[in-house]
């Protein structure tokens, strides 16, 4: 009887939670390199890359890509403040002056461009989808640790491809608070109270060394955060365009504009009086 | 010995099939070289209720003329023949073998799209599929510099423009290509209105910069027509037609006007 009914039966729970294939998908974060990605049908893909893509090794190089940037983003007591600029220059030609260089990943996680604009684009949208996957699986949402580890590990199986990014994740969770990663090409990733990335990050570095503190009110984080971003726009001439400032709080991020350099130049200038060795009349 | 893509030795290259390098030893180096830079220039104005694609048909390599009529700018996800359910544009200048193979594939995945869904994929949709097709080829890139023109979820005009490797943004205007460089500041200046103010507006720095607005289709059409003229006159690589694509509610209307031979 016993040997009829295991025959016939089968444990209740089998059909419940994933099989084991289906596990080792989840755990499997990077697909197969070779199968998602058209490789060149050469020796050494990563230096024929170099040779077309990179103008650093190659001033001549057929391809151009999207470069240059000043980005930044810093923690503080109300949360995260998020700035950029928005040019992106292929050579010295001005590719763009429009990028947006804040990628929304998700309601309450954002992520900065630096590097390669598609890379940046391409594998934050990933980041976006994975983050998604973790809720639906997890019942909530992902931390920002977490999430900036997903990223790190993916481009570290990558390396030594090509890839070119310098970002930073920002959020707010109720686990963490305030969150703050910097995550690169090489694999890096490091948590941080403040982090400026790109051409001109020394330049933002200077001013937001200078004024920070934890301590900031919102109205004063906002405005160190456009006021850095002026200062690389000022002296790096990769950077310019428009300031993208974003405020990171615990119920998601909220966007504070996207402005002209110029105006706000000028404004600085003429009303704070900063930017004194510039002259204001055309002599 | 002088190459046949290159008759200046000392003059710049506009091909990349360069030859082995030859060394005093006699040693050759052999390189990689799949592309070709086949020269033209293309661009995209949209306006409020329309987007205008446009590329001159000049296809060069080095400095021959391979031909005067290569079209850069296509119709996707059109029925074989009629061509009457397109509503979607992509203009490729670059690398043209590159081009047409990108082309090519987007048409095949439009069209799969409404196969399988029973509705036209949207522009944002086709915008965001073609970033992922041109990032497919992260190590081995389209040599293309691709524009993507529609009518958005509002009826309004919806230009994309790429990077080789996918990297994408919206915009209302973008020039591509060997003339983008003497075509885009136009632009700029002409469609944005970047640098105009409006007179008497103020004094110094307090003068009011004039708003940019969407422009009427005739007004484009003749801006687009201007822009390329202009390139003509002074771009070895650009001339012979200039074929433009107006995406509206109606449809595809396609214009071929001729640019200058020489």
């Amino acid at each position: 009887m016993n040997s009829l009914v295991a025959q016939y039966s089968r444990p209740a729970f089998r059909n419940e939670g994933f099989s084991e294939r289906e596990q080792d998908e989840f755990s499997q974060i990077t697909p197969p390199l070779s199968l998602r990605f058209a490789m060149p049908p050469i020796a050494n893909p990563s230096s024929f890359l170099r040779a077309v893509t990179d103008d650093h090794s190659n001033p001549n190089c057929p391809i151009k890509l999207a470069h240059g940037t000043t980005t930044l983003a810093f923690r503080f007591q109300g949360g995260i403040i998020v700035a950029t600029d928005s040019r992106a220059s292929a050579g010295d030609w001005i590719a763009s002056q429009t990028v947006k260089k804040v990628i929304e990943i998700n309601n309450c996680l954002l992520g900065t461009m630096a590097g390669g604009a598609a890379d940046c684009q391409y594998w934050l949208a990933y980041l976006g989808m994975q983050c998604r996957l973790h809720e639906l699986r997890h019942k909530r949402r992902i931390s920002v640790a977490a999430a900036s580890k997903i990223l790190s590990n993916l481009v570290y199986s990558y390396k030594g491809m090509g890839l070119s990014m310098g970002t930073m994740c920002a959020g707010v969770t109720p686990q963490e608070g305030p969150a703050l990663y910097y995550i690169d090409s090489d694999g890096t990733r490091l948590a941080g109270n403040l982090f400026c990335v790109g051409s001109g990050q020394t330049f933002a570095y200077g001013v937001l060394d200078a004024e920070y503190h934890y301590d900031l009110s919102e109205e004063d984080a906002l405005e160190l955060g456009r006021r850095s971003i002026l200062a690389a726009t000022h002296r790096d001439a990769f950077s310019g365009g428009f300031i993208n400032l974003y405020h990171v709080k615990e119920d998601g991020w909220v966007k504070h504009g996207f402005n002209d350099t110029n105006p706000i130049f000028w404004k600085t200038k003429l009303e704070k009086g900063e930017f004194s060795n510039v002259t204001s009349e055309l002599v | 010995m002088l190459n046949a893509n290159s008759p200046l030795a000392s003059g710049p290259s506009y091909s990349f099939a360069t030859p082995p390098n030859q060394t005093s030893t006699n040693i050759k180096q052999h390189s990689f070289n799949p592309y070709t830079d086949n020269g033209g220039s293309t661009l995209g104005i949209t306006g409020d209720d329309f987007a205008i694609l446009a590329g001159d048909t000049r296809s060069t390599s080095g400095y021959n003329i391979n031909t005067r009529y290569a079209p850069k700018v296509f119709k996707i996800g059109e029925d074989d023949g009629t061509g009457e359910s397109a509503h979607i544009v992509l203009s490729v200048v670059g690398f043209a073998a590159d081009g047409n193979a990108l082309k090519e594939r987007l048409n095949a995945i439009v069209k799969m799209y409404r196969y399988q869904h029973g509705k036209p994929m949207s522009v944002k949709a086709c915008a965001q599929r073609l970033s992922t097709i041109l990032y497919g080829k992260r190590f081995f890139p389209y040599y293309v510099h691709a524009i993507l023109g529609g009518l958005d979820e509002e009826g309004k005009g919806a230009l994309y423009s790429y990077d080789p490797v996918g990297s994408y943004e919206r915009e209302q205007c973008r020039a591509a290509g060997a003339a983008a460089s003497l075509i885009m500041p136009f632009l700029d200046n002409q469609v944005n209105f970047k640098n105009q103010y409006i007179p008497g507006s103020g004094e110094g720095h307090a003068l009011e910069a004039r708003k940019a607005t969407p422009l009427p289709r005739a007004e484009v059409e003749q801006l687009v027509r201007d822009a390329f003229t202009s390139a003509v006159e002074r771009h070895i690589e650009v001339g012979d037609g200039l074929q433009m694509l107006v995406v509206t509610k109606n449809g595809i209307e396609e214009i071929y006007d001729p640019l200058k031979k020489d």
